[in-house]
């Protein structure tokens, strides 16, 4: 159970997100970039954990997701964004990432409702053949700029923008799984026959999983676009899924501050390995298949859930 | 309280099947290996649909509707293989049954207003009473999956009983189970038939469960319905002796 604690949380963790933007002007910029980019990976991290994790639907298309928030959100700054006066550009900002969160959301529910009566490894390969589509028609889309993608996005992402909205996340996934409501999630990842006698709608559920997960791709999707400030279809493909996915298995299926973690880790691990080149993605790799055999339960599952199956 | 004509065309896998169900009537439906058991289990509990004929419960046909309908209009079932959800505690289980007749919803769970916490109290009230009437109260923090086998069953029963059935359905729930055990659960049968005036569906496999508990047993062979009485009737029924009985009748 959530405790009326955890809207209290919610605001101190975003206040301190704001409080700390305001002196990142003194960071070494290296370090700012980083720290966004942890965010960002936050809020897919967990948002996918809904998914994956706690509704057990296995879904490799988050990346997707996260290009339709991205180039819808880009685009509404690209054209009422840059002209406006500076007091409105957090509004316009915050509005574009809305939106762009609402139409992934959409998205969501365009390919969750046929394709969650699939199960396991079938469900796996729609969603991926979903955000291969998805990278496609930004591609050739000359409205999103086809294969150059869009450029000149406004630096608009800063600390707080980014740990605010991954706080918002954390809270949203938690207060959804932490109540009887939530229980349901669980209840389908558990055993979606069990869970239909006990008048649990399975589709209902996972519908409901897919486009709250998908929405806060969008988001985080919005995020990166005004971080990089330049958004092209590669950065969206296969491997960007496949990336979100490992975080979340890493962090142990359905533990948040597991999957927070292994986000944070993750993102991290990645900077110093740059130095390697090419070699970086091999190390990466195997860095991964050394955690899953030794801990295939999740980096950070100590037991939490008594027994819990790994 | 409840009248099921079920029919199946083609391959009958169960034919022209007449069960009527008695509002706290306490109900075993018994035959042998591949007599059309589960298939008729599986009917009432809109797993299949019927070819032709009907299921209505309360009045209300039933038969079109999915699984997860049956919880609300009060029919609850448990599961051969008992089915728990595994990763989550004792108290969750039944936590996860009780919303079936909540009108809370994600918005509650989200915007956490005061209805949502008087609602949450509400329903952990509701849990630990049925918990403490089947003395689980004390393990509710466990893990389902990490109870000794007697006590998952029993949860399974109580989560079933958390949606507040007027129907509870059993599919071989002394599946498994060692003399004892089969004897503390025929006294729960009995115990929750009467506690929560419930009507019972039996299917069962255990000759002497059924006949320990059941008012009235409808007995089934190559999916046709081949005697319906009290205990003492099926026992001397020779029909059933010769397709069922015949065996145990030698052995004893």
């Amino acid at each position: 159970m959530m405790h009326t604690g955890a809207k209290r949380s919610l605001l101190v963790a975003i206040f301190i997100a704001i409080a700390v933007s305001f002196f990142s002007a003194h960071f070494n910029r290296y370090y700012r970039d980083v720290a966004i980019d942890v965010a960002i990976s936050i809020v897919l991290a967990v948002s996918l954990n809904l998914i994956n994790g706690h509704t057990g639907q296995f879904s490799l298309g988050h990346a997707g997701f996260m290009a339709v928030g991205g180039y819808i959100a880009a685009k509404i700054t690209l054209v009422f964004g840059v002209t406006a006066v500076a007091w409105a550009q957090p509004f316009i900002f915050l509005g574009a990432l809305i939106v762009g969160g609402v139409v992934a959301a959409l998205a969501g529910l365009m390919v969750g409702v046929p394709s969650l009566r699939l199960r396991g490894d079938y469900l796996a390969i729609v969603t991926l053949g979903f955000g291969e589509i998805i990278r496609v028609i930004f591609q050739t889309s000359e409205t999103f700029g086809a294969a150059t993608g869009l450029v000149a996005i406004p630096k608009w992402t800063t600390i707080g923008w980014g740990f605010g909205i991954a706080a918002i996340t954390v809270y949203v996934v938690g207060c959804l799984v932490n109540s009887t409501y939530g229980r349901g999630f669980l209840a389908v990842h558990d055993d979606e026959i069990a869970a239909g006698a006990m008048g649990i709608n399975p589709v209902r559920y996972k519908v409901t999983a897919f486009v709250i997960g998908a929405f806060f791709a969008g988001v985080a999707g919005g995020l990166y676009a005004h971080h990089k400030t330049t958004l092209a279809p590669t950065g969206f493909d296969f491997m960007k899924s496949i990336d979100i996915v490992v975080m979340v298995i890493l962090g142990g299926m359905g533990n948040t501050a597991g999957v927070i973690v292994a986000a944070v880790l993750l993102t991290a691990v990645q900077e110093p390995l740059r130095a390697l080149g090419p070699l970086r993605m091999v190390v990466f790799a195997l860095i991964i298949i050394a955690l899953m055999m030794l801990r295939p339960q999740g980096l950070f599952s100590f037991g939490k859930k008594k027994g819990a199956k790994a | 309280m409840k009248k099921a004509t079920i029919r199946f065309g083609g391959l009958t896998a169960v034919g022209d099947l007449d069960l009527q169900i008695r509002e706290r009537e306490l109900v075993g439906l018994i035959g042998p290996n591949g007599a059309g058991k589960t298939t008729a289990f599986n009917l009432i509990t809109c797993v299949y649909q019927p070819t032709e004929g009907d299921i209505t419960f309360l009045g209300r046909p039933t038969s079109r509707l999915r699984p997860h309908h049956l919880a609300k209009r009060g029919i609850a079932r448990t599961f051969q293989n008992i089915r728990l959800f595994g990763s989550m505690s004792v108290f969750d289980n039944v936590r996860a049954a009780v919303q079936v007749h909540r009108s809370h919803g994600i918005r509650d769970a989200l915007f956490r207003m005061g209805g949502f916490r008087r609602g949450e109290a509400d329903v952990e009230k509701q849990v630990m009473e049925l918990l403490e009437i089947f003395s689980l109260h004390e393990q509710r923090d466990e893990n389902a999956k990490s109870l000794p086998y007697g006590d998952q069953r029993r949860l399974e029963i109580v989560r079933a009983l958390a949606t507040k059935p007027k129907l509870l359905l059993l599919d071989e729930p002394a599946a498994g189970m060692n003399p004892t055990e089969k004897v503390e659960l025929m006294k729960l049968i009995r115990f929750v038939q009467e506690k929560f005036s419930l009507a019972v569906l039996l299917v069962e496999h255990d000759m002497k469960v059924v006949m320990g508990i059941c008012e009235r047993i409808v007995v089934l062979d190559y999916g046709i319905k081949i005697a319906e009485g009290t205990p003492a009737e099926i026992r001397t029924n020779p029909k059933v002796i010769a397709a069922y009985l015949g065996k145990e009748a030698d052995d004893a």
